[in-house]
């Protein structure tokens, strides 16, 4: 394991003695708001040395047990499903396997609406109601580690992960040494068109600047996937650019905005299979399910480049049930159960030893499963090729400063 | 108008009335309304006046969610989002109006000829004007989104008759987002219009029948500005929530020029984190409808109008 800098490290640490612990009965604390101080608080921190950290995480991993419960809250259609709706094996193995019961909830249906949602909780140092959150990597898990409102794991409770995990989740560039997160499912930002409409292949980010496709192209509504796509098409990685490329990046997208039918925040994928769109920025894993329910989509990596994300299970500060989470968290990373999510989910799986497994499992299978899994466990969009990764790039992670420069940057694209 | 508050009973009487059974200090009695209110001042005091008066003291802080909101008195918030925002301020006003235009016109003769040819089935057929409220506002607007699209079943006949270029459509066009709303927001214009209608008295028109006024006439003359007070109440039930809607601009729209204000202080909110900014864009559409909604209230007269909306 890597040396942990101690601002990694904070976590466990800030005082938690506070004014705002007596006005914390719920709505009082509005009308606390405007008799207090007229403010709405932050985070505290205060720094610990490393060793220190290092003990205040290892008492608190020894003071907490084992409570059987876990309140695990996911984005939807993002788990394996059984035969009914609600059921779902690998978390039914789970349970028989530890005794911990999972109420599994898909609460999940941004990262911005769902942190403004848990913010005030973890800012009022309460239970958001969830051991396990899954978060994009990005601005918004970067702020729920700044404002540490994130336990770090028990690195001692993560031997699957250690054992079973692929390179691209192992000591990721935005949670070092993986004190925060685990990742669940990784996925790609790239294009997704229908052949049969567009008439020709589209290779590059500059197929959507086409004028062949005025009104017929879609892009999504966000600070996060747009800017670092638009980024990629100017020939840059996102992760390393300067302000100059958010401005290059920024005028390639109002040169495009006339031929753009719609900034999607949802819906893209049915407006894709309908045909109100014929290409359009889009999720490899949204591409690769709606091709398995009839469509004839097709998904490219452009060759300037695009963003590839990870989703990260964390558990917020004050959980209820954090031994449980770091069980479950590890549990996935067993092969045979990353097989079980990767067949359901349909994204890059976090465990590249599920491949031969899913082979295994599509030679067993016969009829439309079986063709199914050949084509789950051969597809570039669950596993990439090493060309392709290359290709990929993560997102930009900005500070306050930039953060505001960026907004005020790309949201008059997708909101006039 | 739901801010409006009852008239308090007349005292009089009833300090008369116990006063001569038992004495009683005479403040009691005086009090004795004020009481009778007091829960619908408790309610508007947690409900409405402190949460308009957190969110006008947040409206002035400054800082960002990490390190918290301080007051720091920055009236230039309102100016930094007026000038940032105000075309989709402008544009929401111009929707809103165009919307509510179309309401009244398409509204008004479905009250009229519910309250004086609905015959038996008035209730029924208010009750089937008021069927889509049992289904969620978003599945119906989505549904619209399945209607309209480019090979849905309206555009696609559209195009195979000829009657439109190839490259026509109608969703993510400001008339998707302005018929959206008309569609969803008309029930509140019906509904007032035909209380104000159906309390007009049959007589009247037999009246004015004998004297020989033209069925036209009669209603310029006499249905018309009875309803009046029916209009008025349905334009402020309608003009008020369209202009501040932003599920229609979201789901019909397409962020392509059609984005209304209610959507951008969303973003503010829960994308930027910029409660502020939010609460400042907010204040300025109460502003803006307050003082819109004051000036028609001058133009259109409002004594009417409490006896038609409670009625």
């Amino acid at each position: 394991m890597n040396e942990l800098p101690p601002d990694l490290l904070r976590g466990l640490t800030q005082s938690r003695v506070s004014r705002r612990q007596a006005l914390k009965f719920g709505g009082l604390s509005a009308v606390g708001l405007v008799l207090s101080a007229c403010s709405i608080p932050g985070a505290q921190s205060s720094k610990l040395g490393l060793r220190a950290a290092r003990a205040e995480i290892a008492k608190y991993w020894q003071t907490h047990k084992k409570t059987g419960q876990l309140n695990f809250g996911n984005w939807p259609l993002y788990i394996d499903v059984g035969s009914k709706k609600s059921d779902h094996p690998s978390l039914d193995l789970f349970t028989k396997q530890t005794g911990i019961h999972v109420r599994y909830l898909e609460d999940i249906q941004s990262n911005d609406t769902f942190f403004a949602k848990i913010q005030p909780q973890l800012a009022a140092q309460q239970y958001t109601g969830y051991d396990i959150i899954v978060i994009t990597n990005g601005q918004y898990l970067a702020q729920l580690i700044d404002l540490d409102y994130l336990v770090p794991l028990d690195q001692d409770r993560m031997t699957n992960f250690y054992a079973h995990s692929s390179q691209l989740v192992r000591d990721p560039s935005y949670d070092r040494g993986n004190v925060y997160t685990m990742a669940w499912q990784s996925g790609m930002t790239g294009i997704g068109y229908d052949p049969k409409r567009v008439g020709h292949e589209i290779t590059s980010w500059q197929d959507l600047q086409d004028p062949r496709l005025r009104g017929k192209i879609g892009m999504f509504a966000d600070n996060e996937d747009l800017p670092n796509a638009a980024l990629c098409a100017v020939g840059v990685n996102p992760e390393v650019s300067t302000q100059a490329d958010w401005h290059r990046a920024a005028d390639w997208l109002h040169k495009q905005r006339p031929l753009v039918r719609k900034y999607y925040d949802q819906g893209y994928i049915d407006a894709l299979s309908r045909g109100d769109i014929w290409a359009s920025m889009a999720y490899s894993g949204d591409i690769f399910q709606a091709n398995l329910s009839g469509s004839n989509l097709k998904f490219v990596i452009p060759k300037e480049g695009a963003a590839i994300w990870t989703d990260n299970m964390c558990i917020p500060q004050h959980s209820e049930h954090p031994v449980d989470a770091m069980t479950y968290m590890d549990f996935v990373y067993r092969p045979d159960v990353a097989a079980m999510l990767a067949e359901g989910i349909n994204y890059i799986t976090p465990v590249s030893d599920a491949q031969p497994l899913i082979r295994k499992d599509a030679q067993a299978a016969s009829g439309d499963d079986r063709k199914t899994l050949e084509y789950l466990a051969t597809s570039p969009l669950i596993f990439p090729t090493p060309d392709e990764f290359a290709r990929l790039h993560r997102f930009r992670v900005n500070d306050k400063r930039e953060q505001k420069i960026w907004n005020a940057l790309f949201e008059p694209v997708y909101q006039s | 108008m739901t801010t409006l508050a009852p008239e308090p009973p007349a005292p009089a009487p009833l300090a008369v009335q116990q006063a001569a059974r038992r004495p009683r200090p005479a403040w009691l009695g005086k009090l004795t309304p004020y009481w009778l209110v007091l829960p619908g001042w408790l309610w508007l005091a947690i409900f409405f006046v402190i949460p308009v008066v957190v969110m006008l003291s947040v409206s002035t802080m400054t800082g960002d969610i990490a390190s918290g909101f301080k007051q720091t008195f920055r009236f230039s918030n309102y100016s930094d989002a007026w000038s940032a925002y105000h075309v989709q301020f402008v544009r929401s006003l111009v929707y809103g109006g165009i919307a509510t235009g179309l309401c009244l016109l398409l509204g008004y003769p479905v009250a009229f000829w519910i309250a004086f040819r609905g015959g038996a089935h008035k209730s029924s057929l208010l009750f089937l004007i008021l069927l889509p409220f049992f289904v969620s506002f978003v599945i119906r607007t989505q549904s619209w989104n399945f209607i309209l699209s480019d090979n849905g079943m309206v555009v696609s006949r559209l195009r195979d008759w000829g009657w439109v270029g190839q490259n026509f459509h109608i969703l993510q066009t400001p008339a998707a987002v302005i018929g959206g709303l008309t569609y969803n927001f008309i029930p509140f214009m019906i509904l007032p219009i035909y209380v104000a209608l159906e309390r007009i008295d049959l007589s009247l028109l037999e009246a004015a029948a004998d004297l020989y006024a033209s069925r036209t006439l009669a209603f310029l003359r006499i249905v018309f500005p009875l309803s009046i007070p029916g209009v008025f109440a349905g334009v402020l039930l309608t003009f008020v929530p369209v202009s501040s809607d932003y599920v229609n601009a979201s789901i019909l729209g397409g962020s392509t020029g059609t984005t209304m204000i209610g959507n951008i202080i969303q973003t503010q909110y829960f994308t930027n984190l910029n409660y502020p900014a939010a609460a400042a864009l907010s204040f300025i559409l109460m502003a803006i409808l307050l003082v819109g909604v004051f000036i028609y209230a001058r133009l259109l007269g409002t004594d009417e109008v409490l006896e038609a909306a409670t009625r």
